[in-house]
């Protein structure tokens, strides 16, 4: 076949673009995920999702019975007590008030007993997640059921993914985490320095038929299932109680739903 | 030509050993760091890049600014930059090879950098920065390289150069592009979620970079028989004027849609960095050494009367440099963290040893800038085409 030079250039240029929409296909799409968009919603089976009903978290133990068994089981260091330390904190679920949860919702008159009541904070395993968007090494990725997991082996400890995350779900070992680890579990990995955490949904639970640990523990508080069968419990809860998203015009759309309560404090 | 750089005078010495032991400094520091981790620095779960992406994303605008002397010389046959034009390919070499080592001591796990390159990761901004970067780097060296080698042969550069010159000029636009959408495709902090962010770094890339090309230019005519000739100078001193005016009216337009629009997500950073919020302002004395650097250095470069005058051009330059140095070098990074995601404040300051290594950093890309700078101007010496003809 004679190629001229006219020709090379007309196949050249056709190889050129469908090269460049390739590279923008993959540049758009974050891995793992059929489409993006704001109101794209995921259509597989199976996609984990916690509601946290805040009105049935009343004592201090209740709060820090489910933050206990998922540091213990997941050999999360303590680094709070230790002044020096607090800046490298670990955390995959804590508690905060309303207000730190839900900014750019705040008013100025809730109820004071309601300013202080304590929520529980974890990853929320959106669907649209910017960890994973970022990431340059898939380290961190959604898998099929909508958990965002990482590699703690392939981490570069680059941190772009704790810019991302407009939620501050992400904790980085500035340190050596094992000497801070109260308890070994010696079923559960520990961390090197230089990477990455957060929650995981339990799926090292999840894969033994499992509840997660803070669902567990949460005396019915925590109610965990599949936000895409409609017959699930936490469906169920949704469709009859009023509940809330953190930062849901952010477009990431959190798997994680508070129902909020406070008519105790109304009073 | 790199045995140029082995015979010189003691000043030279002088600067190279100096530059030597700052090094060596930084990298000793750094073996602390690899060995205890990156709780050595400032850095926390708030704030979770410091110093280091700061100094990353200050010396890519160094970097890019190259293309301020390739154009006029290249496409606008702008003759007069033809003694001036290696000095910015050259610095564009120091810059891209600080950027670098800014990004691998940052990394919690250094020795796995590869991965970027073992798992391609397209929707990653860091993985295109990482290659127009490394791009950007060996374009600079080869024409750099080539067009020198055949300046001492005294033939005209192979005809392969031209098509790479001509390459490395959106080259340099898509680095500091591309490192802007490391900040500017992030839901949920204000500060860096702009449009105008790429314009932004492209016009105090363009006046940063080019100031700091005047220093250089000015300390080599002082200190060796390089002369760039005045009118280069001048001819550079008009983009970083006009390149500043540029970035401080887009710095404005931020100011004005955060305070006029009055959401507080846009206007607590702005806040933090000039007033301070809830008692906690480490940073307000920095940024507005940076505002009163930037008027001071428009005051000195918008009349050519005193922009003329090369002891006050030095001086805007310096102001220039400074400003940008501490907009973008510091409150940049350090901005977007605070307020953090909950609407709290939790403050960064570099530590004594991150500093060490950051300036360690620095250190390294001053001193492969001293050797390439040495290789041309001696280079030009033995030509006897080191001084421009008045």
């Amino acid at each position: 076949m004679k190629i001229d030079r006219r020709k090379f250039l007309k196949m050249a240029g056709f190889t050129g673009m469908g090269l460049g929409l390739s590279a923008a296909d993959m540049l758009f799409k974050a891995p793992a995920e059929a489409s993006s968009g704001h109101s794209a919603v995921s259509t597989a089976a199976v996609r984990r999702a916690m509601v946290i009903d805040a009105r049935k978290l009343k004592t201090d133990e209740d709060y820090k019975r489910i933050v206990d068994a998922c540091h213990s089981i997941h050999n999360v260091p303590t680094l709070i007590p230790e002044k020096d330390t607090v800046k490298h904190e670990i955390k995959w679920i804590w508690t905060d008030t309303y207000s730190r949860l839900f900014p750019d919702q705040v008013n100025h008159y809730h109820p004071e007993g309601f300013k202080q009541k304590l929520f529980p904070l974890l990853c929320n395993h959106c669907e649209h997640p910017p960890c994973v968007r970022v990431c340059p090494t898939k380290a961190t990725f959604k898998r099929p059921d909508g958990i965002v997991q990482q590699d703690m082996h392939r981490c570069i400890g680059c941190r772009f993914c704790m810019a991302a995350c407009p939620f501050g779900a992400r904790s980085f070992n500035f340190i050596d985490p094992r000497p801070y680890i109260t308890e070994l579990n010696t079923e559960y990995p520990t961390r090197t320095m230089g990477v990455v955490e957060k929650c995981t949904f339990c799926s090292e639970r999840l894969e033994k038929g499992l509840e997660p640990a803070c669902v567990e523990a949460s005396n019915g508080a925590l109610v965990f299932g599949n936000l895409n069968d409609p017959e699930s419990e936490v469906r169920k809860i949704l469709k009859t109680h009023f509940t809330l998203q953190r930062k849901p015009e952010l477009g990431t759309m959190p798997s994680v739903f508070y129902v909020i309560g406070g008519d105790e404090y109304a009073g | 030509m790199l045995d140029k750089a082995l015979k010189g005078g003691k000043k030279y010495w002088t600067l190279v050993i100096v530059l030597a032991a700052m090094s060596g400094v930084g990298v000793i520091t750094y073996l602390d760091q690899l060995k205890t981790g990156l709780g050595i620095t400032g850095m926390s779960r708030d704030v979770s890049w410091g110093f280091y992406i700061s100094q990353f994303t200050f010396l890519v605008g160094v970097a890019a600014s190259a293309v301020m002397l390739v154009i006029p010389y290249y496409l606008h046959h702008f003759k007069k930059f033809s003694k001036m034009v290696i000095l910015g390919e050259f610095l564009a070499v120091a810059a891209v090879t600080m950027c670098m080592l800014f990004i691998v001591v940052d990394m919690g796990q250094p020795m796995r950098i590869l991965n970027v390159i073992l798992y391609p990761t397209p929707n990653s901004i860091l993985f295109w920065d990482a290659t127009v970067l490394n791009g950007y780097l060996v374009l600079n060296i080869v024409i750099g390289w080539a067009t020198l080698h055949a300046e001492k042969k005294g033939t005209p550069p192979a005809s392969w150069v031209k098509p790479l010159i001509y390459l490395s000029i959106p080259w340099a636009v898509s680095i500091h592009t591309v490192t802007a959408f490391l900040y500017a495709g992030i839901p949920g902090r204000h500060f860096w979620l702009t449009a105008i962010m790429a314009a932004r770094f492209l016009a105090s890339a363009f006046s940063g970079g080019p100031a700091l090309l005047i220093i250089l230019s000015l300390i080599l005519r002082k200190n060796t028989s390089f002369d760039p000739g005045k009118e280069p100078i001048q001819a550079v001193a008009k983009i970083v004027t006009y390149a500043m005016i540029a970035n401080v009216f887009f710095i404005l337009l931020e100011v004005f849609t955060a305070f006029y629009s009055n959401i507080p997500g846009h206007m607590h950073a702005f806040e933090y960095l000039f007033a301070g919020i809830e008692g906690y302002g480490k940073l307000v004395p920095l940024m507005w050494t940076s505002v009163i650097c930037a008027v001071v250095s428009l005051f000195l470069l918008i009349p050519y009367k005193f922009r003329e005058n090369e002891n006050l051009l030095i001086i805007a330059c310096v102001a220039v440099f400074v400003s940008l140095w501490i907009d973008k070098g510091f409150g940049l990074v350090v901005g977007g963290f605070v307020p953090n995601m909950f609407g709290t404040v939790t403050e960064y300051w570099p530590t004594g040893k991150e500093s060490l290594i950051t300036l360690g950093i620095w250190s390294i890309g001053f001193l492969v800038l001293t050797i390439l700078y040495k290789v041309a101007v001696s280079v030009r010496e033995e030509l006897g085409t080191a001084k421009s003809e008045h």
